[in-house]
C-alpha cells in the first residue's frame, strides 16, 4: 500500500498552509529524515521531512498551491515494488478529510472551540472540597498535661517521628551544628547523626529540590528553611515539582515531604524578612498547608505532616516560639490535618483565624465580652485542606464573620473566607463579611510603621462590632 | 558578532575524544545499539508525524539525532540506577524499557499513556523502569536528580543516578548550588549534559562563557570529559567509567556529550538559526545510527537482517501509534484524581 504524506501542521494552532516547493520528484528514492518539500505556515518556512522510505510515487499537490488544508494528501511513497499507479488518491484524500475534521477540535487546544462532554461533565462532578477529617482524638481522662515551648514541642515531634522511620530526615541551614538558627532542632543531631540531621549550604533552591528528589525515591525529609521568606528561592522546585507531580505521573510518583520552618512578620526585621506566605502556598492544588497557633497543635500536626503521603507546607510562627503551652504527655499524639478548631464559643459573630492571627482574635474576643459580645473564635489550623464545614456551621449559628490575617488582603485567605461564606451560608448572614489584615504596604522596619501595618486587636474588635452593628 | 559566529560553525564538528577511538562493541551489542536506537527514532518520526495530524497536542520536542547518548549510557547501567531528565524524553523513556505503547499513548492524551493522559509529552514517569520524568523546568531535574543519588548514599546501596540536561540548561543556577551539595556530600550522580549546540535557538557560543561543559564542574572539584555523543561506543565507555567512579563513592561525575538535533528545538520551531548544510554534514559524517550499521556489515551481518531489525522496529512503533490514537481519553473523572495521596 502507498504511504500518503499529509500536510502537516507544525504549531498547535495551523489548519492551512501554502505548499511552496516541491525538493523531490516523482520517482525520487526517499530516505525517512529528507526534506521533500517546503511548505509556509502562519509562522514561517518550514521543511516537511519525510518519515518513511521508498520512493515518491505521485505528487498530489502541485508546488505554489495556497491554503492547502492540513492533513490533505500532498503526494504518496511507494514501498518497494509498487508502482504509482497502484494510489488510489482520491480514495485516500476521502479518509484523510474525515480525519483531519476528527481531529481538529483535538488540536485546537481552545476550550472555547471545543466543548468537550468531559468539561461538562466534569463541572458536574463533585470537587473534593467538602472534606470531612477526623475529629481531633480524644485526650485520655487524667493525662498529664505538660508545659512545653513551642520550639520545644516541634523538636519533640521531629524527633519521635525520626525515631519511629528511619527514612525521616531532615535538611536545612544550621539544622545540625548550631542547633537550628531558631534553636528548634536542637539536640536532633546529637541523637541522630549527621547522616539524618544535615547541614546545607546557603542554597534554597538547590537543597530543595534535592529534597524533592529524595522524596520522589521514597525518603521522607523534612526541610527546613530559615524562613519562608529564603523560600522564594525553591518555590518553583515546591510548586512545579512537589506539588504537581503526583498528578503528572498519573498517580506513580509520589512526593512525601515536609517544608518547615517561621513565616510571615517576627519583629522589626523589614520587608524582605516579614512575609506571610499563608495565600500563596494555599492557593496549590497538590499541597496540604498547615499553620497552627497553639503548642499542642503544632506538636500533634507536624507528626501528622511527617506521615502525610504529600508534600505539606508547614508554616510556624517565629514570635510563638517561646511562648509555653500544655502539652499532652502521650506516646504517640497526632491529629488529623484539615480539621480547624472551635477555640472559644459564642452566639453573636464568629473570629477566624490562624497561627499568630489568632493571638489578635482571642484577645478580641475578651475585649467583645466586656460588652456583651460573645464571639466564637475558630482556629483553622490547616489551610488547605480548609475546614468549610466548621466554618460554616459556625456563621449558621452567629450570622456574623470576621476573618483575621496578618497577610494582606488581595486575594487573601480571608479574601477566601469570605467567598465560601457567601457561597454556602448566604441565607445565614446577616452582615457582610468583614475582614481583619495586614495593611497593603511591604512591612516597614520603624517600630510604630510596622505597628500600624500589622492587624491589631482594637481592628478586630471594631470590625467584630462594625458586623454586630454596633 | 561575526567572530562569535566563526566559533558557533567551528564549534559544530568538534569532538576533542574523537581522538582515541573508542573500544570496539561485541556483534550483540552492536545489534542491541541499533535496535534501541532505532526504535527511539522510528518512534520520534512516528511522533513527528502524529503531530502534524493534530494528535499530539502542545510542544513535542523530538531527541532525533542524539540517540547514541541514552543508548550508551543505558548499557553502562545495572537494575535499580535512576534515569531523570527535562523535556526532551521520549528516548530517555524508551532506553529504560518502557512501552512505546504508552509513552505514545500519553503523547496523545490518552487513558492508556503512562500518566493516564494527564502529564503529556513533557511529563511522565515509570516507577518500574526507574525513569523519573519527564521534566518541563529546565534545570529542575538537575537537582531532582542530584536528591535520587541522596536517597541511594541514605540508604547505602551502590546505584547511580543519572541526570541528564542540555547545554541550556547547564546555565541555571540551580545546576550549580546542585554540583556543590553532590561533590561536598559525595553523592553518586553522573550528570550527563547533551550539547547539542542550541539552546532552543541560541547557540552555545552566544549563550556560554564557557563553552566546554565538561570543565563546568571544575569549582566543585567535580571531573569531567567530553564525549562524542554521536558514536554509542564512546557514550558506553563514557558512561561505564563515570558510572564505576560513583558505585566507587568518589561522588559525582560531569560527562559532556557532543551532539547534535536534527529537527528543530519543537515542532513549531522553523529553525532558521542554522543552515540545512550543517544539519546536513552532521547527518551525513556523524550519524549514530549509520555508524552502527555500517560497522554491522563490515561485521558480515546481512543487508536482509538489518532491515529484519528496521521491520520489527517499525511494527512496534506503529503498534503504538495505532494504539495512542484509539484508545480513550482519560475518563472525566480522572480530572479528581492523583491530587493528593
Amino acid at each position: 500500500m502507498p504511504i500518503d504524506v499529509l500536510m502537516p501542521a507544525l504549531s498547535p494552532t495551523m489548519e492551512k498552509g501554502n505548499l511552496s516547493k516541491w525538493l523531490k520528484k516523482e520517482g525520487d528514492a526517499i530516505k525517512s529524515g529528507d526534506v521533500i518539500a517546503e511548505i509556509e505556515t502562519d509562522k514561517a518556512t518550514m521543511e516537511v521531512e519525510a518519515t518513511d522510505e521508498g520512493t515518491l510515487g505521485k505528487i498530489l499537490i502541485a508546488e505554489g498551491t495556497q491554503d492547502v488544508a492540513v492533513n490533505t494528501p500532498i503526494a504518496t511513497i511507494l514501498a518497494e515494488g509498487e508502482d504509482a499507479s497502484a494510489a488510489p488518491a482520491p480514495k485516500a484524500e476521502k479518509n484523510a478529510d474525515a480525519k483531519s475534521v476528527e481531529n481538529k477540535s483535538d488540536a485546537t487546544g481552545d476550550p472555547e472551540k471545543s466543548p468537550k462532554s468531559s468539561d461538562i461533565k466534569a463541572e458536574s462532578h463533585p470537587s473534593p472540597r467538602k472534606d470531612t477529617p477526623e475529629p481531633d482524638p480524644e485526650v485520655p481522662e487524667g493525662t498529664e498535661m505538660v508545659m512545653t515551648t513551642l520550639r520545644e514541642a516541634l523538636r519533640d515531634a521531629m524527633a519521635e517521628e525520626m525515631r519511629r522511620d528511619p527514612d525521616v530526615f531532615i535538611m536545612g541551614e544550621e539544622v545540625a551544628e548550631y542547633q537550628g538558627a531558631y534553636k528548634v532542632t536542637q539536640g536532633l543531631l546529637q541523637e541522630f547523626g549527621d547522616r539524618r540531621v544535615i547541614d546545607t549550604p546557603i542554597t534554597e533552591h538547590g537543597f530543595a529540590g534535592v529534597g524533592v528528589g529524595a522524596a520522589m525515591a521514597g525518603l521522607k525529609p523534612i526541610v527546613e528553611f530559615m524562613t519562608f521568606n529564603f523560600a522564594m528561592q525553591a518555590i518553583d522546585q515546591i510548586i512545579n515539582s512537589a506539588a504537581k507531580t503526583l498528578y503528572m505521573s498519573g498517580g506513580q510518583m509520589g512526593c512525601p515531604i515536609v517544608f518547615r520552618g517561621p513565616n510571615g512578620a517576627a519583629s522589626r526585621v523589614a520587608a524582605q524578612h516579614s512575609q506571610d506566605y499563608s495565600a500563596w502556598y494555599s492557593q496549590v492544588p497538590g499541597l496540604k498547608v498547615i499553620a497552627p497557633y497553639s503548642v499542642a497543635d503544632y506538636k500533634g500536626l507536624l507528626k501528622a505532616a511527617i506521615r502525610d503521603p504529600n508534600p505539606v507546607i508547614f508554616l510556624e510562627h517565629e514570635m510563638l516560639y517561646g511562648v509555653s503551652g500544655p502539652v499532652p504527655k502521650l506516646d504517640d499524639y497526632v491529629l488529623p490535618i484539615g480539621k480547624a478548631r472551635v477555640v472559644r464559643t459564642g452566639a453573636h459573630v464568629t473570629i477566624i483565624s490562624w497561627s499568630h492571627g489568632m493571638t489578635y482574635a482571642l484577645k478580641a474576643a475578651d475585649e467583645l465580652a466586656k460588652d456583651g459580645i460573645e464571639a466564637e473564635v475558630i482556629d483553622l489550623r490547616t489551610l488547605r485542606p480548609l475546614d468549610t464545614e466548621t466554618i460554616l456551621n459556625s456563621v449558621k449559628k452567629t450570622g456574623r464573620a470576621v476573618a483575621v490575617e496578618e497577610g494582606w488582603q488581595q486575594n487573601g485567605v480571608g479574601a477566601e473566607l469570605s467567598a465560601r461564606i457567601m457561597e454556602g451560608a448566604f441565607d445565614y448572614l446577616d452582615a457582610p463579611v468583614a475582614r481583619v489584615s495586614g495593611k497593603d504596604v511591604p512591612m516597614p522596619y520603624a517600630a510604630n510603621l510596622e505597628k500600624l501595618a500589622l492587624p491589631s486587636v482594637a481592628d478586630v474588635v471594631a470590625a467584630a462590632k462594625a458586623v454586630c452593628y454596633r | 558578532m561575526a567572530a562569535a559566529k566563526k566559533t558557533t560553525d567551528q564549534a559544530a564538528t568538534d569532538s576533542k575524544s574523537g581522538s582515541h577511538a573508542p573500544p570496539d562493541f561485541t556483534k550483540d551489542e552492536e545489534l542491541r545499539a541499533l535496535r534501541d536506537m532505532l526504535l527511539i527514532r522510528r518512534f520520534e518520526e512516528k511522533a513527528g508525524q502524529l503531530y502534524g495530524m493534530g494528535a499530539i497536542g502542545g510542544f513535542c520536542h523530538l531527541y532525533i539525532g542524539q540517540e547514541a547518548i541514552v543508548v550508551g549510557m543505558q548499557m553502562a547501567l545495572k537494575h535499580g540506577d535512576q534515569v531523570i531528565t527535562g523535556y526532551r524524553d521520549h528516548g530517555h523513556m524508551l532506553a529504560t524499557g518502557m512501552e512505546a505503547k504508552g509513552v505514545m499513548a500519553e503523547l496523545t492524551g490518552r487513558q492508556g499513556g503512562y500518566s493516564k493522559g494527564k502529564g503529556g509529552s513533557m511529563h511522565m514517569f515509570s516507577k518500574e523502569k526507574n525513569f523519573y520524568g519527564g521534566h518541563g523546568i529546565v534545570g529542575a531535574q538537575v537537582s531532582l536528580g542530584t536528591g535520587l543519588a541522596f536517597a541511594n548514599r541514605y540508604r547505602g546501596n551502590d546505584n547511580v543516578s543519572i541526570a541528564y540536561f542540555g547545554d541550556g540548561a547547564s546555565n541555571q543556577g540551580q545546576v550549580y548550588e546542585s554540583f556543590n551539595m553532590a561533590e561536598l556530600w559525595k553523592l553518586p550522580v553522573v550528570y550527563v549534559i547533551e550539547n547539542n549546540r542550541y539552546a532552543m535557538g541560541t547557540s552555545v557560543t552566544r549563550s556560554s562563557a564557557q563553552t566546554d561543559f565538561s570543565k563546568r564542574g571544575i569549582s566543585f572539584n567535580i571531573p569531567g570529559e567530553q564525549v562524542d555523543g554521536m558514536d554509542v561506543r564512546a557514550v558506553k565507555a563514557a558512561g561505564d567509567k563515570a558510572v564505576q567512579w560513583c558505585r566507587d563513592g568518589k561522588g559525582p561525575f560531569i560527562l559532556e556529550m557532543q551532539t547534535y538535533r536534527y529537527r528543530g528545538h519543537s515542532m513549531s520551531d522553523p529553525a532558521k538559526y542554522r543552515t540545512r548544510e550543517e544539519v546536513d554534514k552532521v547527518r551525513h559524517d556523524q550519524d549514530p545510527i549509520e555508524q552502527v550499521r555500517n560497522r554491522l556489515l563490515a561485521l558480515g551481518v546481512s543487508e536482509q537482517d538489518l532491515k529484519k531489525v528496521d521491520a520489527e522496529v517499525r511494527a512496534i512503533v506503529n503498534e503504538s501509534a495505532e494504539f495512542a490514537q484509539n484508545d480513550a481519553e482519560p475518563d472525566p473523572s480522572e480530572l479528581w484524581t492523583d491530587i493528593l495521596r
